[in-house]
C-alpha cells in the first residue's frame, strides 16, 4: 500500500536533521496559526496563492529564493565547520550525512535559491518594463510557480522522510545507479528537479512570448531595457537547455526504476554520455542564471550613476554572444576524461571565447559609472563590489579552459572557489541588488540604507574571507567533498575559510534585520512617487507598487529609456504630460489552477520515489482534471471600470506633481 | 580513449624562460609566504610543466584583472555623486574608440591564452608517453570501493593503497574502475585522470626527485571517498627492486581475492601482493570479473558496517 | 544631426556627444534613435497570434528533448551487448502502416482546423473522431510491437541500444497518447461550450502539437528505424 515507505525512513538515529526539521516545521506552524488567527488566510489564499498577477507571482518566487538561499546556506555553514572539526578526526557529521548536505547544498542553492530568485525579479520587473499589463500566459505562470515550490518541498521532505542523494549535486552514473544507490536518495533529487523543471520550461516559454510578443507600442527590440535583453537571452537556453536535462534526468530515471542501460557501463550503456547531456545543459544554466544578474547590474549601474548604459548595442550583442556560445562550452567540465588533444584544445578555446563578450561587459559598465554622478546606494554597492570581484572569478575561469591547468585543478577546492566566486559575485550579489533595488516598487517603500550597507559589507568580506583559503587550499591539491582529511598543510586553510563563515552569517542577520527593521518602519521609508531612485525605464512610470493593471493606459515608446524621456519632459515644462483618455481594463481573473496543480504534482512526486503507484496514478489523474475545470471555466476575465483606473491613476500623478513642483522649488532656491 | 602506444613521444623541452622560472617562485612566494603550494612545487616534469601554465597564464591575467580592478573603483570613487571636481556627462554613453580597445582586449588575451591552451592540451594529453633514456614502468591501476589497486603487470605484483615508482623513469598508467567512477591524482606529479569501469584511459607520468608524495580520488565515489587517498613513493631503482621483491612474499591477488577487495571497505594499511593472476586486469575492463557489488540492496540506507568515520587513512 | 542641438535647453556644463554611426549607444535623453526597429512596435499582439507563438516555443523545446533522446540513441546504438540489433528486430511493414496511420491522422486533423474556421460542429467532431481513430491505430500497432520485442526477449533491459530505442519510440508514444486525451477533451469542449475563442485557440495549439508529432515522428523513422539498421 505505502510502496517502500516505513516507520525506518525517518531517521530518528539522527539528531540534527530531526531538531532542524522539528524547528522549521514549528516555525512553519506558529506563522500559520498567527495567519489564521489574524483572519489572514482568506486573504492570502484570494490575493496571493491563487493571483495570477506577475508582480505578486514575482514577489512570491523572490521569497522561495530567499528562504531556499538560507536553507542552503546551513548546509554550507555545517559543511564547513564539520570540515574545520575533520582533520584527523571524524568531525561531527558521519559520512552519509556529510554527502547528503553537500548534495542538498549545491541542488537547493542552483535549482531553488538562485533559479526562483532571478526568474522572480524577471517576471516582476520584464512586463512593467515593456509597459504591459502582465505576462504572455498569467495563469502558466501561476501553476509554474507552484511545480517550483513543489520540488522545493520535495528536496525538503528528504529530510526528515527517507534521505536525499549522497552523489553530489549532479548524480553522475554509475554512482547514482541503483547499485550504488539503492536508497530513495537519488529519487527525491529526480522528481524534485523534474517537477519543478516542467516550472522553470513554462516560465522560459511564457518570459520569451511576453517580450517577443507583448511589448508597448513603440518598444522596438533595440528600445528595450538592457535588463528585458537579458531575461530573453536566458530565458531563450532556458527552453533549449532545460529538456536535456529533462531527457536525462529522465533516463537516470528509466534506468533506476525499469532497470534500462543508459549510463551503467554495462550492456552497452554508457556513463560518460550522462556527463555529455548533463553538462549539455549545466553550462548553459551558468548563463541562464548569470544573464538576468548582468541585466540587473547594467539597470542599477546606469540608475545610480545618473547615465545611460554605456555602449548599449554593443551590450546586446554580447548578451547574445553568450547566449550562443554557451552552448560549445561543456566539455570542459571532464577535460580529465581523457578525450585527447584536439577535443580538449578545442572545447578549451571554446570555453575561453565566451569570456570575450563577458569581458566585454565588464568595461562597458565601468564606462557607465564614467561620467556619472555615482550614489552609492546599497544595490550599487552591490553592483561596485560585483565588478571587482567578478574579474576574479572571470579570470580562474580562463585559467580553468586551458586543459593542462585543468588536470591539476579539476574538481579540486581551486575549482569550489572560482564556480563560487562567479555564482555568488553575479547572481547572489544581483539578487540583492536587485532585491533592494525593486523592493520599493513592489511595497511602496524603500528597504532600510543601515542594514543593507551593514548586511553587505558583511557579506563582501565573509564571501571573501571564505573563498580565498578555498583557492590556496585547492593549489595544494586538495580536492572537494571530503568528509575527513589528514593533511596537515590543509588543515589552517580550511579552519580560516570556516571562521569567514561566521562573517557571513552577521551579513545574512543583516539581510533579514533589514527586511524587519525597513516593514516597521515603512511610514518613514515610504515611496509615493513611484519612482525613488531617479529611474530611467518604465518600472518607475507607474506607482509603487504599481495598480494590478500596470499602466492606467499602455505607455507609448518613443525612444530608448523610455521613462528618462518622459521625466526629462516633465521637468523641463514643470508639468506631468496630459492626463489620458481612460478606458476599463480587462484583467485575468485568479485561478487555484497552479497551488491545485502543484498539490497533485507533490502526490505524484512523493508516490513516485515511495513506490506507491496508485498514488501517483491519482495525482495524475487529479492533475489532468484541474486543467480541464480550468478549461471549462466560462468567466476568465474581470473589467476594472474607466472611472477606478483614473481615481488609481490620479493618485499617482497628485504626488509626482508634488515631486515635481518640490524639485523645481528647490532648484530655484 | 585513445591508443598510447601508437602516439609519437612527446619532445620534453623547458619552453618558459628563466624570468618565467623566477616568476614561477616569486609569484606564489608573494602570495603565500612561507606556505608550499604542491601544484606549484611539483616533483616531476609533467607538474612542472603544469605549473609553469598555471604561473604564465596568471601572471597574463592578474595584468589585465589588476588595472580593471583598480579603474572600477577610481572611476566609481572619482564620479561619487558628492565630488564637485568630477565632470557630469549624463549623456555621454558611447566611444567608437573605448568601444574598440574594451573588444580587442579580451580577444587578444584570448587568443594569446588560446594558444597555450591549444599547444598544452597537445603536448601535455595525459596518453601521450614521455620521452626518456628508460624503458617505461607499466602500472595497472583499478579504482575500488574505496580503495587503490596498483598492478605492476612486468613484476607480477600488486599493491593496495601503495604506489612506489623508481625516480627518473617514466610510468605509464593504465586505469580502470571496479564501480563507480574516481579520479587518480598525485597532485605533485602532474595530471589527474578518470577511472571507469568497463574503459582503461591512460596517464603517463614520472618523478625526478625522491619524495613520498600525496595520492587521492578526486572524483567523488561515495561514502568511503575519503579514504581513497595513499601515499605515492619515489624511491631510487634499489630501493624499489628491493620493494618488488619485498612484495615478492605477499598473498596472490586471484579472482576470489580481488572479489573481496571490490567489496566495499578500506584499507588502513598498505597491502602487497606477491603474484597477479595474469589477465587481471583485461578482465576487469572487459568485466568478465563482476563489478564493485556496491552496499548491497535496498533498505540498507545507512553506510556499510566496515566504513567508519575517522580521522586519518 | 548634431544631438547636443537636438536638445533644448540642454544642461550647462553638458559635453555635447558626437555623432554615432556605428550604432554603439543610447543617445541623449533617449531620443536618438528615431528608427523603431523590430517587430511589436505597434504594441502587444492579439492573443491568438500570442498562444500560439507561445505553443510554437514550447514545441521547439519539446524537440530540443527529442533531440536529447536521438542523441542518446546515436551512441548507444551498437550498444548491443550481444544482444539483437536493428536489422534483426525492426519489422518494417509495421512501421510503414505505422507511419501511413500518422499521416492520415494529421491529414483529418487538419480538415477539423478547416471545419473550425468553417464553424460547422458536425464534420468537425467526425474529423477528430477520425483523427482519434488514426492515433488509437497508430498507438496500438506501437503496443504490439513493443510486446512483441518484449516476448522475444528483446525489451529495454537487454541491451542499452534497445534502451535507448524504447525511450526515444516510447516517448513519442506517450505524446501521442496525451494527444489523445487532449484530443477526446476538446471534441468535448467544443461540444459542450461551441466555438468559444479560447477553445478556439486551444484547438489551434492541439493541432500544432498532433501536426509537431508527425514532424518527431518522420525523425523517429529516419533515425532510429532507417539509419539504425543500416549501421
Amino acid at each position: 500500500m505505502l510502496g517502500k515507505l516505513t516507520w525506518s525512513a525517518i531517521p530518528f538515529d539522527q539528531p540534527i536533521p530531526l531538531v532542524a526539521a522539528a524547528l522549521v516545521g514549528l516555525v512553519l506552524l506558529g506563522v500559520i496559526a498567527w495567519v489564521a488567527i489574524a483572519g489572514w488566510l482568506p486573504y492570502l489564499w484570494r490575493e496571493w496563492i491563487t493571483s495570477v498577477d506577475h508582480k505578486r507571482i514575482g514577489v512570491m518566487y523572490v521569497l522561495l529564493g530567499l528562504v531556499m538561499l538560507i536553507r542552503g546556506f546551513s548546509d554550507a555553514i555545517l559543511m564547513r565547520s564539520h570540515q574545520a572539526l575533520a582533520y584527523n578526526a571524524p568531525g561531527y557529521l558521519p559520512p552519509e550525512h556529510y554527502d547528503q548536505i553537500f548534495s542538498a547544498h549545491g541542488t537547493i542553492m542552483i535549482f531553488f535559491g538562485a533559479m526562483p530568485f532571478m526568474i522572480g525579479l524577471m517576471n516582476f520587473v520584464v512586463p512593467l518594463q515593456l509597459g504591459v499589463r502582465d505576462v504572455a500566459f498569467p495563469t502558466l505562470n501561476s501553476v509554474s510557480f507552484w511545480l517550483t515550490a513543489t520540488g522545493a518541498l520535495l528536496v525538503n521532505v528528504s529530510l526528515v522522510v527517507g534521505e536525499f542523494a549522497r552523489t553530489g549535486w549532479w548524480p553522475s552514473p554509475p554512482l547514482s545507479e541503483t547499485t550504488y544507490s539503492p536508497g530513495v536518495g537519488v529519487d527525491y533529487y529526480l522528481w524534485a528537479i523534474q517537477i519543478s523543471g516542467i516550472g522553470t520550461l513554462m516560465s522560459g516559454v511564457n518570459l520569451v512570448t511576453t517580450i517577443l510578443k507583448m511589448r508597448a507600442p513603440g518598444m522596438s527590440y533595440l528600445r528595450m531595457p538592457m535588463f528585458c535583453w537579458t531575461a530573453l537571452a536566458s530565458n531563450l537556453l532556458i527552453i533549449a537547455a532545460f529538456p536535456i536535462l529533462t531527457a536525462t534526468l529522465a533516463m537516470l530515471t528509466l534506468d533506476r526504476y525499469l532497470g534500462f542501460h543508459f549510463f551503467t557501463d554495462e550492456a552497452g550503456g554508457n556513463s560518460m554520455l550522462f556527463m555529455n547531456l548533463f553538462w549539455a545543459w549545466g553550462h548553459p544554466e551558468v548563463y541562464i542564471l548569470a544573464l538576468p544578474a548582468y541585466g540587473i547590474f547594467s539597470e542599477v549601474i546606469s540608475t545610480f550613476s545618473g547615465k545611460p548604459l554605456f555602449a548599449y548595442r554593443s551590450m546586446v550583442w554580447a548578451t547574445l554572444a553568450i547566449c550562443l556560445l554557451s552552448f560549445t562550452v561543456w566539455l570542459h567540465h571532464f577535460f580529465t576524461m581523457g578525450p585527447g588533444g584536439d577535443v580538449n584544445g578545442v572545447f578549451g578555446i571554446t570555453s575561453m571565447i565566451i569570456a570575450v563578450p563577458t569581458g566585454v561587459k565588464i568595461f562597458d559598465w565601468m564606462f557607465t559609472m564614467y561620467g556619472g554622478r555615482v550614489r552609492f546606494t546599497t544595490p550599487m554597492l552591490w553592483s561596485v563590489a560585483f565588478l571587482v570581484t567578478f574579474v576574479v572569478g572571470g579570470a580562474t575561469g580562463v585559467l580553468l579552459a586551458i586543459p593542462p591547468a585543468d588536470f591539476v585543478l579539476h574538481n579540486s577546492l581551486f575549482l569550489v572557489a572560482h564556480f563560487h566566486n562567479v555564482i555568488v559575485s553575479a547572481v547572489v550579489f544581483a539578487a540583492f541588488a536587485g532585491y533592494t533595488y525593486w523592493f520599493p516598487k513592489a511595497f511602496g517603500f524603500t528597504l532600510d540604507e543601515w542594514w543593507g550597507k551593514a548586511a553587505f559589507w558583511f557579506s563582501l568580506i565573509g564571501y571573501v574571507w571564505v573563498f580565498t583559503p578555498l583557492y590556496v587550499v585547492g593549489l595544494m591539491g586538495m580536492t572537494r567533498r571530503l568528509q575527513h582529511f589528514s593533511v596537515a598543510e590543509w588543515y589552517p586553510w580550511i579552519v580560516a575559510a570556516s571562521l569567514g563563515v561566521i562573517v557571513m552569517v552577521v551579513g545574512v542577520v543583516c539581510q533579514v534585520v533589514q527586511l524587519v527593521v525597513s516593514i516597521r518602519r515603512r511610514e518613514q521609508l515610504r515611496d509615493v512617487t513611484g519612482d525613488p531612485w531617479d529611474g530611467r525605464s518604465l518600472e518607475w512610470a507607474t506607482a509603487s507598487p504599481p495598480p494590478s493593471f500596470n499602466f492606467a493606459v499602455m505607455p507609448h515608446v518613443e525612444g530608448e529609456e523610455a521613462y528618462w524621456a518622459i521625466k526629462q519632459r516633465a521637468r523641463e515644462q514643470a508639468r506631468l504630460r496630459e492626463e489620458p483618455d481612460y478606458e476599463p481594463v480587462e484583467m485575468p481573473l485568479n485561478s487555484p489552477t497552479g497551488v491545485v496543480c502543484a498539490f497533485f504534482a507533490t502526490l505524484v512526486g512523493f508516490a513516485m520515489i515511495w513506490y506507491i503507484w496508485w498514488l501517483a496514478a491519482l495525482g495524475l489523474a487529479g492533475a489532468f482534471a484541474t486543467f480541464v475545470v480550468f478549461a471549462w471555466r466560462d468567466r476568465v476575465e474581470y473589467e476594472i471600470p474607466a472611472d477606478a483606473v483614473a481615481r488609481i491613476n490620479r493618485l499617482n500623478r497628485a504626488s509626482r506633481l508634488e515631486a515635481l513642483q518640490q524639485a523645481r522649488r528647490k532648484e530655484a532656491a | 580513449m585513445t591508443a598510447a602506444a601508437t602516439l609519437p613521444p612527446r619532445r620534453r623541452t623547458r619552453v618558459p624562460a628563466a624570468s618565467l622560472r623566477i616568476a614561477a617562485v616569486v609569484i606564489p612566494g608573494l602570495v603565500l609566504s612561507g606556505c608550499q603550494m604542491s601544484l606549484l612545487n611539483a616533483k616531476g616534469p609533467v607538474g612542472a610543466d603544469e605549473a609553469n601554465i598555471l604561473v604564465v597564464a596568471s601572471i597574463i591575467m592578474l595584468a589585465i584583472i589588476v588595472p580593471t580592478m583598480i579603474v572600477t573603483l577610481v572611476f566609481a570613487w572619482w564620479f561619487r555623486a558628492s565630488n564637485p571636481r568630477a565632470h557630469y556627462r549624463p549623456d555621454w554613453a558611447f566611444s567608437g574608440k573605448i568601444e574598440l580597445v574594451v573588444w580587442s582586449v579580451p580577444f587578444l588575451t584570448i587568443v594569446f591564452l588560446g594558444g597555450i591552451a591549444w599547444i598544452g592540451a597537445h603536448r601535455l594529453d595525459p596518453a601521450v608517453p614521455l620521452e626518456s633514456d628508460k624503458p617505461p614502468l607499466r602500472v595497472q591501476v583499478v579504482s575500488l570501493d574505496w580503495k587503490w589497486l596498483f598492478i605492476y603487470p612486468e613484476q607480477q605484483v600488486a599493491s593496495v593503497n601503495e604506489l612506489v615508482v623508481p625516480v627518473g623513469t617514466p610510468v605509464q598508467f593504465i586505469l580502470t574502475s571496479s564501480s563507480v567512477w574516481n579520479s587518480f591524482f598525485v597532485p605533485r606529479l602532474g595530471s589527474m585522470i578518470y577511472t571507469m569501469r568497463g574503459m582503461t584511459s591512460q596517464l603517463n607520468l614520472m618523478g625526478d626527485q625522491e619524495a613520498t608524495l600525496h595520492g587521492l580520488s578526486t572524483h567523488f565515489s561515495g561514502d568511503g571517498f575519503p579514504h581513497m587517498q595513499f601515499p605515492a613513493r619515489v624511491v631510487p631503482d634499489g630501493a624499489f627492486t628491493d620493494w618488488i621483491q619485498r612484495a615478492k612474499g605477499g598473498p596472490p591477488l586471484d579472482t576470489a581475492a580481488y572479489g573481496e577487495l571490490a567489496k566495499q571497505s578500506v584499507v588502513d594499511m598498505p597491502v602487497t601482493y606477491g603474484s597477479v593472476e595474469p589477465d587481471l586486469f583485461r578482465r576487469i575492463v572487459d568485466q568478465t570479473i563482476p563489478k564493485g557489488p556496491g552496499p548491497g540492496r535496498e533498505g540498507d540506507n545507512g553506510a556499510p558496517p566496515n566504513v567508519k568515520p575517522k580521522g586519518g587513512s | 544631426m548634431s544631438d547636443s542641438a537636438a536638445i533644448p535647453g540642454a544642461l550647462p556644463g553638458v559635453v555635447p556627444i558626437r555623432r554615432d554611426p556605428n550604432h554603439l549607444g543610447h543617445h541623449a535623453r533617449g531620443e536618438g534613435e528615431t528608427r523603431a526597429t523590430g517587430r511589436g512596435i505597434g504594441g502587444p499582439s492579439p492573443k491568438r497570434i500570442v498562444v500560439g507563438y507561445g505553443f510554437w516555443i514550447f514545441l521547439l523545446s519539446d524537440i530540443v528533448m527529442f533531440a536529447a533522446f536521438f542523441a542518446a540513441y546515436a551512441v548507444l546504438r551498437g550498444g548491443t551487448a550481444g544482444g539483437p540489433g536493428p536489422a534483426e528486430l525492426f519489422d518494417y511493414t509495421n512501421v510503414a502502416i505505422e507511419t501511413v496511420l500518422l499521416l492520415f491522422s494529421s491529414f483529418a486533423c487538419g480538415i477539423a482546423s478547416l471545419a473550425l474556421d468553417a464553424r460547422r460542429a458536425l464534420v468537425f467532431q467526425a474529423a477528430m473522431a477520425v483523427t482519434f481513430l488514426l492515433g488509437a491505430g497508430f498507438l496500438a500497432l506501437e503496443l504490439r510491437e513493443f510486446a512483441d520485442l518484449i516476448a522475444r526477449d528483446a525489451g529495454p533491459t537487454r541491451s542499452a541500444f534497445l534502451s535507448a530505442f524504447f525511450t526515444v519510440v516510447g516517448c513519442h508514444g506517450l505524446h501521442v497518447t496525451v494527444g489523445l486525451l487532449w484530443l477526446l477533451t476538446m471534441m468535448a469542449q467544443v461540444f459542450a461550450k461551441g466555438f468559444r475563442e479560447d477553445i478556439l485557440r486551444r484547438v489551434m495549439c492541439f493541432s500544432l502539437f498532433w501536426h509537431a508529432l508527425d514532424i518527431v515522428w518522420v525523425a523517429v523513422f529516419t533515425v532510429v528505424y532507417l539509419m539504425g539498421s543500416a549501421a
